[in-house]
């Protein structure tokens, strides 16, 4: 850990917190409401805001855990900073993959 | 048949890096310290016990071994305060290598107190004037809090993340460095600040504080490391480093 993958995890940290509670109180919201898949597709299909809400999180988490695991593989893999650098880097396109795929899936009309 | 009141059963670590715990019994004395059942054991059991101390009175920061499985100050670790049940373990200080039974090598910590540009930089020359300081100034507070450090290992041997990463500073080089960054006479901050902001500078820290714990100083290196995190992050992000 350098300052600068300091500064990106504490700023995509910071990116997160009201991304979280927001999430949270979506899902709360959800099924409280009883919304049925299709109700939420309605809602969601081709929305600029939620496509930017859900895509601003998948970025923001790939990059700190991305961080977050180089962080745990160096100092408990017998990897050196490259190695550790570089496996943690194929879990963050992983990741932001993954994030992408749903978030389009949910989004485009 | 001894007396189990009168005794105390002490595992002392023998060998080098590789060895193993042997058990001496001592004489149980009143007011006795850690480091007199060491000496103890030198002196009339086995005179090929190598140990370090130099003051024995908290001033040096020689004598710091793991008793009972923490880092301490023998000289001032009173045996009736550890021994649990009359028994003793004493090993070398964790996370240094070790040369002989309780010494370690302590040259890896003093190199990273160097690698932290832990030596003061004058920004005068001795025909200036020296710089007035306020005592009660913010920036000489902070230092005067984090002064006291002499140099036990105390805290890096108690760190879990000097532990997992062999480039971590370590609390004490930083908490030095913490003081040299607060102090106005100092004319190395900014190449101080990079050093500390490297890889293995204060940015490893976990703040799980076993230093400030441990540290038989009182001070608080945790609290000195977060004080270099955020100079560094403002430094960084203003492009100063």
């Amino acid at each position: 850990m350098n300052v600068r993958l300091y500064v990106w995890q504490r700023l995509t940290a910071a990116i997160m917190v009201p991304l979280v509670l927001a999430h949270i109180v979506v899902i709360f919201y959800a099924t409280r409401k009883g919304l049925s898949a299709a109700d939420i597709l309605a809602r969601t299909r081709g929305s600029f805001a939620w496509a930017s809400f859900y895509g601003a999180f998948v970025v923001a988490a790939a990059i700190h855990a991305t961080i977050g695991v180089r962080n745990v593989l160096t100092e408990w893999s017998p990897l050196e900073d490259r190695g550790a650098g570089m496996l943690a880097g194929v879990f963050g396109v992983l990741l932001f993959l993954l994030g992408a795929r749903a978030v389009v899936a949910v989004v485009l009309p | 048949m001894s007396d189990s009141r009168s005794e105390l059963m002490v595992s002392l670590w023998r060998g080098a890096q590789q060895g193993r715990y042997e058990t001496y019994k001592v004489p149980l004395r009143e007011n006795q310290t850690v480091l007199d059942v060491v000496t103890f054991v030198q002196r009339h059991l086995d005179p090929t016990l190598s140990y370090r101390f130099a003051c024995r009175v908290g001033m040096c920061g020689s004598c710091a071994m793991t008793v009972n499985g923490r880092p301490r100050w023998t000289c001032r670790t009173h045996v009736s305060r550890v021994a649990a049940r009359g028994q003793l373990k004493i090993g070398p200080l964790e996370n240094l290598p070790v040369i002989k039974d309780l010494a370690t090598d302590m040259r890896p910590f003093f190199e990273k107190w160097q690698q932290a540009k832990g030596a003061f930089a004058p920004s005068r020359t001795r025909s200036e004037d020296m710089e007035p300081i306020r005592p009660d100034s913010p920036a000489r507070m902070a230092a005067d809090a984090a002064i006291e450090c002499i140099n036990c290992a105390i805290c890096y041997a108690a760190c879990d993340t000097v532990r997992w990463n062999s480039d971590y500073l370590g609390p004490a080089a930083l908490n030095r460095a913490w003081t040299l960054v607060n102090d106005v006479r100092d004319g190395a901050t900014g190449e101080r600040l990079q050093a500390v902001a490297a890889t293995g500078g204060c940015h490893a820290c976990h703040s799980h504080q076993s230093c400030q714990e441990l540290c038989p100083q009182q001070l608080n290196p945790t609290a000195s490391i977060a004080g270099l995190k955020r100079r560094t992050t403002w430094a960084y992000l203003k492009g100063e480093i």
